[in-house]
């Protein structure tokens, strides 16, 4: 079941659950941070309408930069104004940023902790048409390495706006990932964001029973996590009782919830539009194998990359649907 | 800025002298370390941390402050020793470059060491910082001048080039870089490696105002950056002709010295020709 205590979107199973792109929670979010505050300012690579960022730029002529095609200057530039008072989000692809200009953000950004956000867009593979050379399949794995770093991966626009006006308001270095496609809007207004805090979004049970057993823990980020709703669903009518947690912020991970639920599943599936080494399956192992080793399944890109296609049919193709998930779910519980 | 007398003149030959004497100090005893760059620049960093910078070594993070960015960090021996000088640390914090527990690092970093404005050694970034706080002073309404002093060998560096379309674009007038232009790098002659010339022709065709000095002369540095205060329509880059190694005979213009280390009894002989190059001025001026 649906977890009461998340307020998700009641109509997040109906046929025609209402659907948007993160990015436009990005622009919204934007927006928000710009009215809030006045040193907020934001920098774009020549994609403002794609990354979003037309709005804050016209509502805010004085405060936006048009860098160009120019990535590293845009990192270094930004560095530049977050050590002086100012608030810069960046925008551009995500293989462009953090792509080309990671030395960048990693000495004048990260290093010299400089209060900058990234963010990279397009990430995963359901970019689509435009190929692999703009599916950023590395991006959370080459930010979450970084000391003073954080990262952010909202699940859908609302939350993507509530993590970009957190984003504005926590000092620091951040990456914020975001989508092209549309996805299912899961949460409400009311749906936790706590940064650094993962949020139960499925339950075993059925309301009735909530100490039903749980058998299998997901953890998911971004817009995939709509596909582990649906599989626990269906899991659900096999008597497979399934925890599915939305780990929005990568880093600093919430290590107490996921111990705490790994221990009471005893098995676990990472789900994740990216690469399944470095990214978020990455990081819940290294927390798992610390404190609480347990049989882990990857959902993700299994060290390819990916290709022009439709969004829906390269998810399949590369092993991130429904059936995927519930099949993974199936090995982990076999290996306990 | 303070009038030119002949007796500043005299005190920053004075200064300048002193700060290669201990660059040459501190490298010997780190046992690495850059050094032709960083004597070369000894007269540029003399004048503005001891007559064209608007600072205050007591408050180093003054709001109002002029700020000046070190791109080429390689070279930082000599801006530790002229902050050091200028009063923002010890002169006995000077021996520890390099050594595990030490605030100044092999490379700056900032927040490590009062004075460091930016964190730098990888190359061709600084322009783009200093543009970045030129803009912020902007937003902000505030007065203070932004220097970056970079090397030549940084224009092969594409970042570089962003920068300097990107503050040629925004007319970013408070805004001033300082080239070293000393003609070496790693592996050879600049113009060897990666010919950047003709230099002040590419700066101009991307809207700035070029300066070309003697980059050991203080009166051409400090009236180079007193034009470069009173340009307001453009950002300035004031290209500092320099002899790598200035100041050491057996150093002058010998690429090698770019970052090599001393053999045994060459610190020794370097630091007696500048000894002695310190009392002919103090002789001279008397």
């Amino acid at each position: 079941m649906l977890n009461p205590e998340a307020k998700l979107n009641p109509k997040i199973f109906d046929e025609d659950v209402a659907q948007a792109p993160t990015r436009d929670g990005y622009g919204e979010g934007l927006v928000d941070a710009g009215t809030a505050n006045a040193n907020v300012v934001a920098l774009c690579a020549d994609l403002i309408e794609s990354t979003r960022v037309e709005a804050f730029a016209k509502k805010f002529p004085e405060r936006f930069f048009e860098m160009g095609v120019a990535e590293q200057n845009m990192a270094t530039v930004a560095a530049g104004l977050g050590i002086t008072g100012k608030i810069p989000f960046i925008s551009s692809y995500a293989t462009f940023s953090p792509g080309r200009n990671w030395e960048q953000i990693r000495t004048t950004i990260a290093y010299n902790d400089a209060n900058v956000k990234i963010a990279g867009h397009h990430a995963g593979i359901s970019v689509g048409a435009d190929g692999a050379t703009h599916q950023a399949t590395e991006d959370i794995a080459m930010m979450r390495v970084l000391p003073n770093m954080k990262v952010f991966v909202p699940c859908d626009a609302i939350e993507a706006r509530k993590a970009t006006v957190a984003a504005a308001h926590i000092w620091g270095p951040i990456y914020l990932r975001f989508q092209r496609e549309k996805t299912p809007i899961m949460t409400t207004n009311e749906t936790p964001f706590i940064p650094g805090k993962a949020e139960i979004f499925w339950l075993p049970g059925n309301g009735s029973s909530r100490a039903a057993k749980a058998d299998v823990l997901i953890i998911g980020c971004g817009g995939l996590l709509y596909n582990a709703l649906l599989a626990a669903r269906e899991l659900e009518k096999e008597k497979i009782g399934v925890v599915v947690l939305n780990c929005s912020t990568i880093k600093p991970i919430d290590e107490k919830k996921i111990v705490e639920l790994a221990k009471k599943c005893g098995a676990v599936v990472t789900v994740e539009e990216h690469q399944v080494s470095g990214g978020l399956g990455g990081a819940v192992a290294e927390v798992l194998a610390k404190h609480a080793p347990a049989p882990i399944e990857f959902i993700g890109m299994q060290d390819v990359f990916g290709e022009s296609g439709a969004p829906a049919a390269l998810i399949e193709k590369y092993g991130m649907g429904v059936k995927d998930i519930k099949a993974a779910v199936k090995r982990a519980i076999r290996r306990k | 800025m303070e009038s030119l007398t002949e007796k500043k003149l005299k005190e920053m030959e004075l200064m300048a002298t002193r700060l290669r004497e201990d660059v040459i100090k501190m490298v010997s005893h780190a046992g690495s370390g850059h050094i032709a760059g960083p004597l070369d620049m000894a007269d540029v960093f003399t004048a503005f941390y001891f007559h064209i910078l608007r600072h205050n070594p007591k408050k180093p993070n003054w709001p109002d402050r002029d700020r000046l960015v070190l791109s080429n960090g390689h070279i930082c021996p000599i801006q530790y020793a002229a902050l050091a000088h200028a009063g923002y640390f010890p002169v006995e914090e000077l021996k520890t470059l390099r050594q595990l527990g030490t605030r100044l690092q092999g490379h700056p970093h900032r927040g490590t060491l009062p004075g460091i404005e930016t964190t730098s050694g990888p190359l061709g970034s600084g322009i783009s910082q200093a543009s970045g706080i030129a803009l912020a002073a902007r937003l902000d309404g505030k007065k203070y001048q932004v220097y970056c002093l970079t090397s030549d060998g940084e224009h092969e560096e594409g970042n570089t080039w962003e920068a300097v379309m990107f503050a040629g674009k925004n007319r970013l007038s408070n805004l001033t870089v300082v080239v070293d232009r000393n003609n070496i790098q790693i592996d050879g002659f600049t113009e060897k490696i990666m010919p950047l010339e003709s230099f002040a022709d590419k700066y101009r065709a991307f809207n700035w105002h070029v300066l070309e000095i003697d980059g050991h002369n203080f009166e051409e540095i400090i009236a180079a950056a007193a034009e470069a205060r009173a340009i307001h329509e453009q950002p300035t880059v004031i290209i500092a002709h320099t002899i790598p190694g200035k100041g050491v005979d057996f150093m002058e213009n010998d690429y090698l010295w770019h970052s090599k280390t001393f053999k045994p009894g060459e610190a020794e002989k370097a630091l007696s020709e500048l000894r002695t190059l310190r009392g002919k001025i103090e002789s001279e001026h008397q």
